[in-house]
Order: C-alpha cells, then structure tokens, then sequence
C-alpha cells in the first residue's frame, strides 16, 4: 500500500504538487490523469525519491521513505519511463541485469531472471538478449523497458508515460499486455498518463490532478459517472460517455437466457464491441458464446440500460 | 510523334538506370545522357588538374653539392627511357581512374598502383642521376613529384572515404602501408635520395630524437588526459565552475606555441633554481620540461571541453532511468554517463594527440628535442633536405596517429550513435 499524505513540493515558491492526499491500494493499478503541468510527473517521482517533498510524507506499506536511503528505495521499486531509457551501450540482457546487479545477485540468478523476462514479454531469449536498444522496434523497445522495472521483482511499478511513444495499435497491444502481467504478478502499478482513454482502460483507479491539485481519486465508473469537476468531465468527453461505460464491462457479466439470430461474440469481449457490432448488423440481440458454446444471449435493450449514466 | 519520343526517353532512362547502380551520383542532365562509366567525377577532375600540374612540374633537383642552389629536371630526362614510359603509362591509368566515376575500390587500388609506381621510381632516379662515385651530389624530389604524390593521396583519401570501410579494414590498411614504406627504405632502393644521405650521416641522432619527440607528444597527451578527464567530469557536475575553466584554458590556446615556450624559460629556471629535488627530476628552464608543460597547457582545452561536450550528450532518458533505478552518483558515472561520453573524449584525444605531435616540432627552440632538431638545423644551414628529414616523419606519425585514433572513436560508439 502506497499512502500519500498531505504531500506538497514547491519551486520557487509555486507548488507544483498542491497537498495531495492518495491511497493507493496493493496489488491494483491506479492511473493518474492529468494536462502537462498538473504536477503528475512530480507525484509519481516523489513515490521513489527522485523528488523530495516540501511538506507532508509517504509511506510504503506503513513504513515512511523519508528514512530509506534514495538508491535503496529505488531498487526495489520498478522505474519505466517515456521513451524507455535503456542504456544505448548495453544489450538487452544487460539493460534488463541492471537492477539484479545493483543487488548482487549472482550470475545464474541473473541470468535465468533475464530469460523468464524476455519470454513474459514474448521476446524470444536466444534471438533478444545480446541485441544493443537502436537494433529494436520501439515497442520492443518499450517493453524491454518495463522487463528492465520488473527485474528485481518489485511490489510496485511506477511508470511516467510509458505509452506515449507507440503508435495507437502497438499502444494497445502493450496495455493489454501490461493488464495480463499485472493480473498475473499482482504488482502495485502507479501510472501516468495525460489520455484518460488509457486511464480508463487501465486503471482500477483513476486520479485526476490539474495545477498540482488532486480533482478525483475514484473507480472508472465513478469518475465517468460522476465527474467531480466540470474539467473531469471535459477530460472525458461527454459524447464518449456511454461508450466508455460500456468498454469498462464485458458481455459475461450480461448474458440473458434465450437465443438470437446471426453471428454469436465471445463472452470475454466488451459490452463497447457487442454494442458495435449489434449496430453494424441492425440486429437487437446476438447470441453469446464461451469455449465455441452458445450460452444465451445479449440484447440491445439491456445495453441501453448499461450505457445510462450509473445511479 | 510525341508520344513515341516520350516513349524512348523513358526507355533510355530505364536503361541507364539498369547500367548504373550508383546512379544517384550522376545528378546532371549530362550524365544522365552518357552511360555512367564514362560520367565525370567532380572532385576526380580537379585531381586530375593537379596531377597534371605535377606532370610538367620538375620531377627531380640535382645539386652538386647539399647547400648550393641545384638545377631542375623534368619528368622524361629524370629516368631511363623505359621507365619514362612505364611511369607515364602508369600516371595515364590513374588520371583516367580520377576523372570517371568508376567504382571507389577501383579508383582506391589504381590511386594505391600509382603512389608505389612514384614512390619507387623516385629512388630509382635519384640512383640514375647521381653520378658514378660522386658523394657530395645530392639529388631530391623536385616539386612535380610532391603535387604528383599530393594528388593521388588525395585519390586514395576520397576512395577510403566513399568506401565507408570498418575500423579494422582501415587500421590494416594503414598497417599495410607502414609495411610498405618499410620495406622500400629496408630495400635501399632511396638510398640515392638526398633525404636518406642526410639521414645517413645522423642515424643515430634521428632515433634519438624520434624517441625524444615520441615521449614529448605521447607524455603531454596522456598527462593532460589524465588531468582533463576528472577536470572535465568535475566541470560537468559543478555547472558554476565550467565557463570559468573553459575561458582559462581558452586564452591559454590563443598564446602562441613560441611565445608560451619562451615565458615558460623564466618561471621554470626559478623552480629548479630555488625548489629542492626539481632539478633531480630534470625540471630546467630551457630542454624537456618547459616543452612538456607547454604541450600540456595546449592540450588542456580540447580534452576538457570534450568530456564536458561529451557528458552533457549523454541521453537524459537513461541518466534518469539510471537514477530511478536506485544507481548512485559513482555508479551512474562510471556505468552509464562516461561509457556513453567516451567517444567524444576519444575525440578530444585524438585532436590532440595529432596537434602535439606537429607542435612538438617547436619543442627543438628551447632545447627540448625531437624531429624538430632537424627542422631547425636544415633551416639553420638552408639545407632542405635535413629539413625534411624532420618534417616528413612528423607529418607521417601525425597521419597515422589519426587513422588510429579515428578507428578506436568508430569502433568504442557501439550504440552510441543513434
């Protein structure tokens, strides 16, 4: 558990981070939104001491960082970055053995740790771990660059912007995959993004911050339903509004009994895609399949009702 | 009509195309209208230019003795018959490789052919025109053979770059060509060169002060490297100390070599005269000290302004992913910021190590040795010929020292480059 409480950092006199007070619960991802020059940034790297606070203090899981010596706080919690930052000198094995070699880890450790990393983030071991950063795509790029954060198996992963250099469909294939990896390690991730379209897709909270002050600090659907702020509201666009809501579920949660006429859609998909595709076909229900089984069916009207504006 | 003519255009230009891979360095109409091999190059004309200036410039000097102004002689009385027509058919193959855009190892290897044809040839006509038993004639390179040898350097330099050859192609080539100068001066085919009489007569003395000049450019360089480096890291961290250091060494490199050589004379004779034990280690006003001081003040500015230059390069994604992950200042040093500085310290290095090794030359004033001795004392008894024994090994150990140092920056950017 990250506590951030009544945390202010000031330059010059201006507070750039304005006596913001968050939680951030275990193994859950929080993403916090905001334009450039909310002081997102600066929250996020007070987390690992990069930026110290002017008043009020952070704890991890109880303890208070004010007492840890920075590089050692540090190590233990994974650090990606906009544009990656790997090392150009390094190959990716060594780039990803940073954190592990700063620890002493030894070389076998090390080495097999590399190789799991690599084969997580669908990189094959054999062809990737000598290659130098400039002879990678920059999605492998990034998620060598995430591999990197996770090295030393940290409780906690922050990351500034990760996306922020990939185009929108190897963007949406890294967040997919980032979710897969969170379920599947149970990393406390803290994310910033200025898209709260990745917000929404991401995170299980959502901070909204503008001029170093925290707006919002609440679930997707709670921040789309009701935004606290007029400027929450802009961030999300109100002719987007339903779809998103739709998008934060899938069609498991809705299946209804009954049959349908035309193609059937997964259970696993979203309520977003369902909705879509029952337009596209001028249909008012399909049929819902799971493992190639018909198991009811979704209709329109339902769909209706979920995309309102939750009570 | 029209379009039939059109049509032949296009064909024509797709021909050309096939003939000419490296259509993209005939970008003039006129060439597109020749087939490429025949197509100008345009630094080749100007070479060719050159070479034929040297052509009907005096191939060879003769004197009757080492100081007295000697008589010129052209290019066709300077060797027998034979070997006339050998070198002209050989220099008529290099002006045709200099002019056509033919492929680059081509004009490399023909521009290679021509530079040992003149390099031989020029011992062998000093051996024509020296006169049986006559020990005091001397007979030189004339001027025709210098802008002959300038010009297909400049032939074998282009074809090396437009070659884009790897580090290591380029170091042995550079090997090979020390082992071919060697083998020529072993073979004593230029013994009849009045540079290797004067040579003969001082052999012991030229080692001598090739050590002497070797250890005054090597020694300033690697104690200015030794102290610019830190100097450099310590500037790059303390942002308030850099432009004061960077100006200081700056007016240090506008003072003229002979003019710093010359006020260091005083403040070292004091030192040795007056500090106990600075003579023992061979601190004088006049002779080595004052030498390698000066080429360490001159070396200063360049190493220093590299390593801050280079560390301020470093890119600031990966000093903060270095940071974040938990490296201290020491390990983001050593491990991150210097490795990715270092080819523009190498860099630094190397504009040195080139420049000291010319500038050691002036050393020889103060006493402090080296091939300037030579310079000096040819100067001193207008003898040319002892001049360019001094000035020929120093422009030769600058230019290998450059292709060295320019392999080693090449070969330690790995990734660095973006």
């Amino acid at each position: 558990m990250i506590e951030i409480d009544d945390v202010s950092r000031l330059y010059g006199g201006v507070p750039v981070v304005d006596h913001v007070t968050l939680t951030i619960q275990p193994r859950t991802i929080c993403v916090v939104v905001g334009t450039s020059g909310s002081g997102k940034t600066t929250l996020l790297r007070m987390i690992n001491k990069l930026v110290n606070p002017s008043s009020g203090s952070l704890r991890i899981d109880g303890e208070d960082i004010a007492g840890i010596p920075a590089y050692e706080l540090r190590r233990r919690i994974g650090y990606a970055i906009q544009g990656h930052g790997l090392f150009p000198h390094r190959t990716v094995g060594q780039n990803i053995a940073t954190v592990p070699k700063l620890l002493g880890w030894d070389k076998a450790k090390t080495a097999d740790r590399v190789d799991e990393l690599l084969t997580l983030f669908q990189l094959d071991p054999q062809a990737f771990r000598d290659r130098l950063p400039h002879q990678l795509s920059g999605g492998e790029q990034q998620r060598v660059g995430v591999a990197r954060a996770l090295a030393a198996k940290p409780n906690i992963l922050l990351m500034d912007e990760p996306y922020g250099a990939l185009d929108p469909v190897i963007r949406a294939k890294a967040q997919h995959d980032l979710l897969a990896i969170q379920r599947k390690l149970g990393t406390t991730i803290v994310l910033v993004t200025h898209d709260m379209e990745e917000a929404i897709q991401l995170g299980h909270t959502i901070a909204v911050m503008a001029h170093g002050k925290l707006l919002q600090s609440a679930t997707p659907t709670e921040i789309i339903g009701h935004p606290a702020t007029p400027f929450i509201a802009e961030l999300i666009g109100s002719s987007e509004r339903p779809f998103r809501l739709l998008a934060l579920s899938r069609v498991a949660d809705h299946i209804e009994p009954g049959v349908a006429e035309g193609a059937p859609i997964d259970a696993d998909a979203s309520l977003r895609d369902a909705y879509a595709d029952m337009l596209w076909s001028a249909r008012s229900a399909m049929p819902v399949t799971r493992h190639g089984e018909i198991v009811g069916r979704l209709t329109l009207d339902a769909l209706a009702k979920l995309a309102a504006r939750p009570q | 009509m029209v379009l039939g003519k059109s049509g032949q255009a296009a064909r024509a230009t797709r021909l050309v195309t096939v003939i000419g891979v490296s259509m993209s360095l005939a970008d003039t109409a006129d060439a597109h209208a020749r087939p490429t091999w025949l197509a100008l190059d345009k630094l080749g004309v100007l070479i060719a230019i050159v070479a034929a200036v040297g052509v009907v410039l005096p191939f060879a000097l003769f004197r009757a003795n080492r100081i007295v102004p000697g008589e010129t002689i052209m290019l066709p009385a300077a060797l027998p018959l034979p070997l006339v027509f050998l070198l002209a058919a050989v220099l008529l193959a290099g002006f045709v490789a200099a002019l056509l855009r033919w492929p680059a190892w081509l004009k490399l290897a023909t521009g290679f052919v021509v530079l040992a044809t003149l390099f031989v040839l020029v011992g062998l006509a000093a051996s024509y025109l020296t006169p049986e038993g006559e020990t005091f004639a001397r007979v030189s390179p004339g001027a025709g053979f210098w802008v002959l040898a300038f010009a297909f350097a400049l032939l074998v330099t282009d074809a090396l770059t437009r070659l884009r050859l790897r580090p290591q192609y380029r170091v042995a080539i550079l090997v090979a060509v020390i082992l071919a100068m060697a083998l020529l001066l072993w073979s004593g085919l230029w013994n009849d060169l009045s540079m290797l009489k004067e040579y003969a007569s001082r052999a012991q003395a030229f080692w001598s002060e090739a050590q002497t000049h070797l250890l005054l450019a090597f020694g300033s360089v690697a104690t200015a490297a030794l102290v610019g480096v830190p100097l450099g890291m310590v500037c790059y961290k303390v942002r308030r100390l850099r432009a004061g250091v960077l100006n200081v060494l700056n007016i240090v490199q506008t003072i003229p070599s002979i003019a710093l050589f010359g006020l260091l004379i005083a403040p070292l004779a004091w030192v040795a005269a007056n500090v106990p034990g600075a003579k023992a280690i061979g601190i004088s006003g006049i002779g080595a000290a004052p030498a390698l001081l000066a080429l360490f003040a001159y070396s200063l500015l360049p190493i220093v302004s590299n390593t801050v230059v280079g560390l301020l390069g470093v890119s600031p994604a990966a000093i903060d992913a270095a940071r974040g992950m938990g490296m201290t200042r020491w390990q983001r040093l050593l491990a991150v910021e210097l490795p990715l500085a270092f080819p523009v310290i190498l860099t630094g290095i190397r504009i040195v190590l080139v420049q000291n090794i010319g500038l050691t030359t002036i050393a020889a004033l103060i006493g402090g040795g080296g091939f300037g001795v030579f310079v000096f004392q040819g100067i001193g008894q207008t003898a040319m010929d002892l001049v360019l024994l001094g000035a020929v090994p120093t422009v030769a150990l600058a230019f290998a020292a450059a292709v060295l140092l320019d392999a080693l920056v090449d070969m330690t950017a790995r990734g660095a480059r973006p």
